[in-house]
């Protein structure tokens, strides 16, 4: 099981959890199974087509997965994913 | 019987090796150290080209981090070779620095000469006492501070981030700050806008921000813009700054600034708050990825709670903001390692810092092309946010 670091904005749809673990090959079945076990976090993650939504980004550790093989790319269970839309808030 | 002071002098300069001037001149091109042992007003009134200044005094409690590295070349100088002389041998013999010479004659042999001599700018005693903590730290010292009140840096909203960030770069010496925001002090400000005060709500924030910042340090220059900034204001207020500190709450602004700020090249240090979590970057454009390669997008509105009031610990501005406020610092002065390319994540609950990497996007709509080829109307090119926030509630 890999852990996901969950933002802010995201909390209130996996139970108030700052991290949770989700299992799967790679990183689109990782984050498949966060959506299957918490269903508000799909259409925040996924747009309808299936594809990651391009205002959220996923590192797998510190490294973005656009730069690695986006939702193919190999999780291990040592292994973070850290879910990050943009944050604004600045007053 | 102990030697009388011309003997010894014998005695040392038998001990190291000198350089004549004319050799240092050739090496001073090649990019030598050249350290000026001679005391602060004798520097003040003119060096080396180049020179780096520890009195013979501080010389041994100094070197390491003017020089850390033991087998770089060093030529020490003074006024006529003597003073110098007995720094090297004290650099050579008890601190181990293997190539360091002592220059025959001195600075007054270097003018016979006819080379060039480098007169600073000096600070006023007032200026040196005001910071002289930041003289003692080697990696700033007085050219660095020189480059601190020479800077000209601008607040985007002086609000949770910036009011923080506005106190300490003007107690840093920051020469200008440019603040903009269109607010005035509110009660509910205060839990967390430390640069303004209780007897100040209603008034501008602007001008309250110039209060504090004035209180602290006379000499920073405030340069208040009280409006809210939009693609018609953004290139003409920006224009000019050496670095941009965004504090700013809502995505539109964010999107134009960075448009603005990658056309005119100027470094940003970003930082957004909610809650308890903090995220941190510096775009410095074409050095690095900018907001656009790091979010192509801003998110829906009901991901986006910075379209309406949010809650966010009143301490956590501070932390977010100081660390913008030393990146800005950095920049200035040319040290460390910048935030470029890296997004930090500090989770106040868990007292955490994590990093990630950030790289520029190749596709990017905007600093993937060249500065003069974006166009007045592409700036902030956004979908329309406001009315969405607005249809969202």
């Amino acid at each position: 099981m890999a852990t996901i670091k969950i933002p802010p904005v995201l909390r209130a749809s996996v139970g108030g959890e700052k991290e949770v673990s989700a299992s799967g090959e790679n990183v689109g079945d990782v984050l498949k199974d966060l959506a299957s076990t918490h269903p508000a976090t799909q259409s925040q993650l996924f747009s309808a087509e299936g594809e990651l939504n391009r205002y959220v980004n996923v590192y797998l550790n510190d490294e973005d997965v656009r730069v690695l093989d986006g939702l193919a790319t190999a999780v291990g269970d040592s292994d973070t994913l850290v879910i990050l839309p943009a944050m604004a808030g600045g007053r | 019987m102990s030697p009388s002071g011309a003997e010894l002098l014998r005695q040392v300069k038998s001990q190291i090796e000198e350089v004549d001037p004319s050799e240092v001149a050739e090496l001073i091109d090649e990019g030598v150290t050249v350290i000026d042992v001679r005391e602060t007003e004798e520097y003040a009134a003119g060096h080396l080209p180049g020179a780096r200044h520890v009195p013979r005094s501080y010389l041994e409690s100094r070197i390491e981090g003017v020089v850390p590295d033991r087998s770089t070349q060093v030529i020490l100088y003074c006024a006529s070779g003597n003073r110098s002389a007995y720094g090297a041998r004290t650099l050579k013999d008890e601190l181990g620095y293997e190539h360091v010479r002592s220059m025959t004659g001195g600075i007054t042999l270097w003018k016979d000469r006819g080379y060039e001599v480098e007169v600073p700018r000096t600070l006023t005693p007032e200026q040196r006492e005001r910071y002289s903590r930041h003289m003692l730290v080697p990696e700033i010292g007085i050219e660095g501070q020189q480059k601190l009140l020479d800077a000209k840096v601008l607040l985007l909203g002086a609000g949770g981030l910036g009011s923080p960030t506005a106190l300490y770069l003007a107690a840093a010496g920051v020469g200008t700050l440019g603040i903009v925001d269109d607010d005035v002090v509110d009660l509910s400000n205060l839990q967390r806008q430390v640069i303004h005060s209780t007897q100040r709500i209603g008034i501008p924030k602007v001008d309250s921000a110039e209060e504090s910042i004035h209180a602290l340090n006379p000499d920073v220059n405030v340069v208040k813009y009280q409006t809210r900034i939009d693609a018609s204001n953004i290139v003409e207020i920006i224009e000019g700054y050496d670095v941009i500190v965004d504090g700013v709450d809502n995505f539109p602004t964010r999107y134009l600034l960075n448009d603005a700020s990658v056309r005119l090249k100027i470094p940003v240090v970003s930082a957004s708050i909610l809650g308890f979590d903090g995220q941190l970057s510096v775009f410095k454009p074409y050095e690095g990825p900018c907001y656009r390669c790091l979010f192509r997008e801003p998110p829906p509105a009901e991901l986006a709670p910075s379209c309406g009031a949010n809650g966010v610990l009143g301490v956590l501005p501070g932390t977010m903001g100081l660390l913008q406020a030393t990146e800005v610092v950095k920049l200035v002065v040319g040290i460390g390692e910048p935030a470029i390319g890296r997004l930090l994540l500090y989770d106040a609950l868990g007292a955490t810092l994590t990093e990630v990497k950030v790289h520029r996007d190749p596709e990017c709509p905007i600093c993937s092309r060249d500065p003069q080829d974006i166009a007045d109307e592409e700036l902030g090119v956004f979908p329309d946010y406001e009315a969405f926030c607005a249809a969202a509630g």
